[in-house]
């Protein structure tokens, strides 16, 4: 391979790897040959991967794990912060608020969220307003609830970690020139933590766009809950099964590219290049695709 | 202003059970340069900190400008200050720091305007007009939108200065600002430095450049072990110092 190569020498034989190829091959073409002779109508995946139900399913989809992902970073913040506060009320809360909802499964938090009107029928101030909790708590709501809060409580790791990997001579700077513990935290920590809270947030969106199919269980009409509505009357289980797969991978596969950008550029740390742009300017830099470098 | 700018009577201040600084005694006077010494973990940077309250005492009593830090006298009773209190209290002190801490994500202006628009609500345009003076004066009025990552470490370090003047102090405070500088870039910084005790600014510098220390202080602090060894005009405590320690601790640097 190298032209200049001059030692000629018999490279080692994988024979392992051979047969180990052969079988994972053979394996395949059975599993696909299987498949294709199964009884799936692959012409109805398909045919309902653009149907309007499915296609407004999926913006639904994207839409909730969008709204999720930002409460999540809003609350992540708001906890992670709380965390580092000399108030040993304000940091307990904070503990516990991460502990409970990430010790409890995310599915288990929704259909709480969705069947909140069997702990308080009605929700108001005494005596100003009160709502009537059922028709309060639509599927939308619960699952933006149910997602964003569990969310949340894993973004606060993530916000931590960013906090702390700012180095602590900044927070004296600024200190020192008379910035207030809160306006240190916003104008001069955060905006260095982003580096480092960025490319683990694109993860868990990534993440989130799966998750969020489980906010079927409370009726919110995302890409799952819109392919059981279709097959629980036509019986296409499978087949639709398959037409939301194709758009879960459709979705994850385009962030993914998205989260490859934002990684390449951020794990290459403070060089110059980087320090030099503003923040927005790094995040338009890494959403714009197939620049070259 | 009658009293000193500094005053400091038996400051003690502990780290777990290390006791830091063991009772610290000085006086710097309005417009004086100050030159604290010593061996490396003596307490300078303690006792420096101490002076805007970055780190709690645990013990004496320090005045800025005759108020105490960190704490309110009320009937002979002592009060511990809000961080806001805190806070504005620190306007009056400038400080600048071995390793410079610059914001990195903010261009030289940014991080001259930073704290006049935060924390004195200054209009941006005219804060913006004192911060380019500033820039100017420290030599670096071409460097006004270059990010900290692209500035050698002297141009950072001016810089830092002109970030602390930008709020007016009354007093500055430098931890060893040029320790962590190449020596062919250690000169830009003192000449900003000497300028700026020309202009009558108060200022207790650490540092381990004897020369500008005898140049420019006013007078000197050796210490040792956290507490105060000996004192004097740099002249004096350098040609002539009067204890075995200092003796000892000159020896080496000079
Ligand atoms: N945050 C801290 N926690 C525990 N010990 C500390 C802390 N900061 C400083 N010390 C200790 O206090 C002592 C004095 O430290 P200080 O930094 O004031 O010394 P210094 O005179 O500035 O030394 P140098 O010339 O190395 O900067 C040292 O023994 C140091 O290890
Ligand atoms: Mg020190």
């Amino acid at each position: 391979m190298t032209g200049n190569a001059d030692i000629v020498a018999v490279p080692v034989r994988h024979y392992g790897r051979w047969v180990g190829a052969a079988v994972v091959i053979a394996l395949l073409v059975v599993l696909v040959y299987g498949f294709s002779q199964g009884n799936i109508d692959y012409g109805t995946t398909w045919q309902y991967f653009t149907a309007d139900t499915i296609v407004s399913g999926m913006w639904n989809t994207l839409l909730i794990s969008l709204l999720a992902q930002a409460l999540g970073v809003g609350l992540g913040v708001v906890a992670a912060v709380m965390r580092t506060s000399k108030n040993p009320v304000t940091s307990a809360v904070a503990w516990f608020y991460i502990w409970f909802f990430r010790g409890t499964p995310v599915l288990v938090q929704l259909l709480v969220w969705y069947n909140l009107s069997l702990v308080f029928p009605t929700i108001g101030l005494p005596g100003i307003a009160s709502w009537d909790t059922n028709s309060l708590m639509t599927p939308f709501l619960a699952a933006l609830l149910g997602l964003g809060i569990n969310e949340g409580a894993y973004m606060a790791e993530i916000v931590r970690a960013g906090i702390g990997s700012v180095d602590h001579g900044q927070t004296e700077a600024a200190h020192a020139l008379g910035l207030s513990p809160t306006k240190t935290m916003r104008r001069i920590v955060l905006p260095q933590a982003m580096r480092v809270i960025i490319p683990p947030t694109g993860n868990e969106f990534i993440n989130m766009l799966k998750t969020s199919s489980l906010a079927y269980a409370v009726q919110f009409d995302e890409l799952l809950l819109s392919a059981v509505g279709i097959y629980s009357s036509n019986l296409m289980v499978i087949e639709l099964l398959f037409t939301v797969s194709l758009w879960y991978l459709v979705l994850t596969s385009v962030f993914s590219v998205g989260q490859y950008y934002l990684e390449r550029r951020f794990s290459r740390g403070t060089s110059r290049a980087t320090r030099s742009r503003g923040l927005l300017g790094q995040v338009a830099a890494n959403l714009r695709l197939g620049r070259t470098r | 202003m009658t009293g000193p700018m500094v005053e400091a009577r038996g400051v003690r201040k502990y780290y777990g059970s290390l006791q830091v600084l063991r009772g610290i005694d000085l006086d710097v006077a309005e417009g004086e340069v100050m030159c604290l010494v010593g061996p490396s973990g003596s307490g300078k940077s303690t006792f420096l900190r101490c002076i805007n309250h970055l780190e709690r005492l645990d013990g004496g009593t320090l005045r800025v400008r005759g108020r105490l830090v960190g704490f309110e006298e009320r009937k002979g009773k002592l009060y511990e200050m809000r961080e806001r209190e805190i806070a504005s209290q620190r306007l009056d002190i400038g400080m600048v720091f071995q390793r410079f801490n610059l914001f990195p994500h903010m261009t030289a202006l940014q991080n001259v305007m930073e704290a006049p628009v935060q924390v004195r609500r200054e209009k941006t345009a005219a804060a913006r007009k004192r911060a380019l003076d500033l820039l100017e004066r420290v030599g670096l009025a071409d460097k006004c939108g270059a990010y900290p990552g692209m500035l050698s470490g002297g141009q950072q370090q001016r810089v830092a200065i002109a970030r602390a003047l930008a709020m007016e102090p009354k007093l500055m405070l430098f931890d060893e600002p040029t320790s962590a500088l190449d020596p062919e870039l250690v000169g830009e910084v003192l000449d900003v430095m000497r300028q700026l005790a020309e202009s009558g600014m108060t200022m207790v510098v650490v540092t381990h450049e004897m020369g500008f220390a005898r140049e420019v202080g006013d007078s000197m602090v050796f210490m040792d072990q956290g507490v105060v060894v000996e004192s004097g005009s740099p002249k004096d405590v350098l040609s002539n110092p009067q204890h075995a320690r200092t003796q000892a601790f000159l020896s080496k640097v000079l």
